[in-house]
């Protein structure tokens, strides 16, 4: 069982919009969207996977409902901080979840996002689209990523992966 | 970089531009050419060539006298190596979410907890 899991890659989608300043993450998981949608709100949880690779995260609150806030920073190796905020629009458990984001380094910008949680019977795909304000805020988003992060992240993800299956 | 990443995306907003470049894909072509599928002007092709030149997706030769216009595949890859990272940032994440619900399945909640509760 475990092995199926593991040789069955979950591929991510992005969906870049030309017409519109969007961009869409589409992701399945092997777990049921009760599960995932813990995993997307409790702050412990969301504490495991959501940072960018090894940069520790520090979650100053994460409160997932309806009209909750959260705020949350990343810490590189010069010490230097970087933050995000928003509040939430609509937590629906299981099924949706729409939030503002906003990076303190940008704090005139601000992007819509809606995580949807589909029940695939056991399994879960989940879709965000992101809608932001402007065609240059979309491309500067996928244009960004610090270039020391995408090694150090697949080292954690080896650690993680390891844990996970010596465990199951 | 970002700059000319979004003059790309820009140029390729268009769908009549986006056609032109699936076109020019195939091999080099004139703007006459170009034009020959569109009821349009040629004037209007030529805008529109001279926007995804702008953006550096395509390219013309000076000296030759019909001027091809010739697609820069490099352009492309320019995109589709930022989308690519971009991907694989989230895919990286994605991967530890993996992990975390595996986890999660070994030791299974203590009734319900979901509505934020733990803080």
């Amino acid at each position: 069982m475990s092995a199926t899991r593991t040789n069955s890659r979950n591929e991510t989608r992005i969906v870049v919009d030309p017409q519109l300043p969007t961009i869409e993450i589409i992701r399945e998981f092997e777990a049921p969207p009760e599960r995932v949608f813990r995993a997307y709100t409790e702050p412990d949880l969301v504490a495991q996977w959501l940072g960018p690779r090894r940069l520790p995260m520090r979650i100053d609150e994460y409160d997932a409902r309806t009209g909750g806030s959260y705020r949350y920073v990343h810490r590189d190796e010069d010490g230097t901080e970087y933050g995000f905020h928003g509040v939430f629009h609509e937590v629906r458990p299981h099924d949706r979840i729409v939030q503002t984001f906003t990076f303190d380094g940008v704090p005139d910008g601000v992007s819509l996002e809606t995580a949807v949680f589909e029940d695939l019977g056991g399994r879960t795909r989940v879709t965000t689209k992101s809608v932001l304000d402007s065609f240059e805020a979309r491309d500067g988003m996928v244009a960004s990523g610090m270039e020391t992060g995408v090694v150090a992240g697949y080292e954690r993800l080896d650690e993680l992966l390891d844990a996970g299956t010596t465990e199951s | 970089m970002t700059d000319r990443l979004s003059r790309v995306f820009s140029a390729l907003a268009d769908p009549t531009r986006r056609d032109m470049v699936a076109r020019l894909a195939t091999g080099d072509a004139t703007v006459n050419e170009l034009a020959e599928p569109y009821d349009v002007t040629v004037q209007a092709v030529s805008k529109h060539v001279r926007v995804l030149e702008e953006a550096g997706l395509v390219s013309r030769r000076k000296d030759a006298q019909r001027r091809p216009c010739h697609l820069e595949a490099e352009v492309f890859d320019l995109m589709t190596k930022w989308i690519e990272r971009y991907r694989r940032e989230a895919e990286d994440r994605f991967r530890r979410l993996d992990a975390v619900l595996e986890q999660m399945e070994d030791a299974p909640a203590d009734g319900a907890r979901e509505q934020g509760a733990a803080s």
